[in-house]
């Protein structure tokens, strides 16, 4: 059996292991256009600041290819999928044969066209190490940063950027700050904070035209930068799937086992898919490490010919800007309960007797108790829900929900 | 494979279990000295408590793994069924934390990174089997194997 992977991070990695775990002796070939060994993306802004140095990038050990048997392809791009004849096309002119396919394409930044953008010299986005390369080696003392996006990558960078000292302002044009992940008041609370270190906020604006050094906004007002960078979002690698007649929405369509629809023996995982967030009902792009690995393990059982399903997939996040942590989960619609003070905010939100949703800022222990009754459907009915408000604790459930948690159940997590 | 089971039952509610993981994954050698200079360890196992009811918490190690799988940076893994952390590649994200349905992976604060730290079964450090299961007091935490995988 021939596997071939296009793709080599989260998703990637979890088909390996997927795979593995069904088949010891196929052979599995992964592709991908980035030179490097499997490496966290999410690193790359602790890499910039230097918190993590280039070998505690590695995803998985260093021997993970070898270990399972893993031939690599790296620095080649994949062109085209051939799915009548089952084989990729490389950009060096070769192709490879394959039985089951997967398609972990990920996601690229989103560049809106905007006018003399074509003028700044040093413009960066920030999504591989190559980019957060790139950007290291042009940061000097005092350097003027204008990020462009206030969502999860523009604010990352801020924050490896301050590590530089660096003079930041950050545009946007929505009215308010991660936008989807926070709701208004939470981002309230984290735009303070963030301010708080320094970094200015341009909010409900955006750059109307660049020049070399400076950005004309839309509120009339000039910002003079050395640097841009571009966060304004993310768009999913569909082409390939496209092309080849697989199903693509927003992102790739595939059925529960991370089969592409429309295709034969072609799978697809991670940033470039849609999921069924069951919290909200609705087919959506989850690009969320946790999300990829678990769909790539998923694709790669099913690959092996065990079958495997993808459930109970939410909206999950857990991030920290500058210190102040966030965990969020879930969907935002429905009754509220709120607490907040100072930098701590909590949200819990219900639909009839089911926890759907949480943001929690500030004070993050245990959340994975809230995140159980949202994906394991637990009734709050059946718990002490004042209690459950007050603070995520076992204690909350029943007698025999916590004896099946706790002194058995292990398989279940 | 061996796990340790709590049964709430028989917890008096003590603590104790707190204090010896805390020295157990320690460097120092006299629990009273570990306690009096504050060199005990962050506890990976935690009581809760009502006016009646009492009961330890700690990682179940189970087959499930979501924080495995959720680890943004591959410092957790699964050792011969032992969820293991290195600390080394662990950014504090809390990923795990998110996951966990448990509530049982903690977030380190005598690690100035603010790593997590959770459940090893004692498995690397110096005890020979977890510290929380020998020392209780009335057999509320046991390790025992129960034919789970």
């Amino acid at each position: 059996m021939n596997y071939v992977i296009i793709g080599n991070s989260a998703a990637a990695v979890g088909a390996v292991q997927g795979i593995r775990s069904v088949d010891n002796a196929g052979n599995i070939t992964i592709i991908s256009d980035e030179k490097y060994h499997t490496y966290s993306r999410p690193l790359i802004s602790y890499w910039l600041k230097g918190a993590v140095s280039e070998d505690k990038m590695l995803y998985r050990d260093s021997d993970f290819y070898e270990k399972n048997n893993v031939e690599t392809k790296l620095g080649v791009k994949v062109t085209a999928i051939n799915a009548a004849e089952k084989k990729v096309i490389l950009d060096d002119g070769s192709s490879v044969s394959y039985d089951k396919l997967l398609n972990a394409t990920g996601s690229k930044p989103f560049v809106p066209p905007m006018e003399g953008l074509e003028y700044v010299k040093h413009k960066y986005t920030f999504m591989k190490f190559d980019d957060a390369k790139a950007i290291k080696d042009e940061i000097k003392p005092e350097v003027k940063v204008l990020i462009v996006g206030a969502g999860l990558i523009g604010l990352k960078a801020a924050e490896a950027l301050e590590h530089y000292g660096a003079d930041m302002t950050v545009i946007d044009l929505a009215d308010r700050i991660l936008p989807s992940i926070l709701d208004k008041d939470a981002s309230a609370v984290m735009q303070s904070y963030i301010e708080s270190k320094g970094v200015k906020f341009i909010l409900g604006t955006s750059v109307k035209k660049f020049n070399a050094g400076s950005a004309e906004l839309t509120n009339g007002n000039t910002v003079i930068f050395d640097m841009v960078i571009l966060a304004v979002g993310v768009r999913p690698n569909t082409e390939l799937i496209a092309k080849a007649g697989g199903k693509v929405n927003r992102g790739i369509v595939t059925d529960n086992k991370q089969a592409v629809e429309g295709l034969s023996d072609v799978y697809a995982a991670g940033d470039c898919t849609e999921s069924f967030d069951i919290t909200s009902g609705t087919q959506k792009i989850l690009a969320l490490l946790p999300n990829a690995f678990m769909q790539g393990e998923i694709a790669g059982k099913n690959m092996a010919g065990e079958e495997a399903y993808y459930l109970n997939a939410i909206p999950m996040n857990a991030i920290g800007f500058f210190g102040l942590h966030i965990i969020t989960a879930g969907s935002y619609d429905g009754n509220a309960y709120v607490e907040t003070e100072g930098n701590r905010y909590k949200k819990l939100v219900t639909q009839g007797n089911e926890l759907k949703g949480f943001i929690l800022m500030g004070d993050i222990k245990r959340a994975g108790i809230y995140t159980s009754l949202i994906k394991q459907h637990i009734s709050i009915d059946e718990c002490d829900f004042e209690m459950l408000k007050n603070d995520p604790l076992m204690m909350a459930f029943t007698r025999e929900r916590r004896n099946e948690k706790l002194a058995g159940g292990v398989g279940n997590g | 494979m061996k796990r340790v089971y709590v049964n709430e039952d028989w917890c008096l509610g003590c603590h104790l279990c707190e204090y010896y993981c805390a020295f157990a994954n320690c460097d120092e050698t006299d629990m009273a000295k570990a306690f009096k200079l504050d060199r005990a360890a962050t506890p990976r196992i935690r009581v809760e408590d009502s006016d009646d009811i009492h009961f330890a918490v700690q990682c179940r190690q189970c087959a499930a793994t979501p924080c495995v799988k959720a680890c943004i940076t591959g410092a957790l893994s699964v050792n011969n069924g032992v969820v293991e952390i290195d600390q080394s590649r662990c950014v504090g994200c809390y990923t795990c934390i998110l996951s966990c349905p448990y509530g049982c992976i903690t977030i380190d604060e005598k690690n100035e990174k603010k790593t997590i730290t959770k459940c090893e079964l004692c498995t690397r450090n110096k005890e020979i089997e977890p510290a929380c299961a020998a020392n209780c007091p009335n057999r509320a935490i046991v390790f025992e194997e129960r034919g789970e995988e």
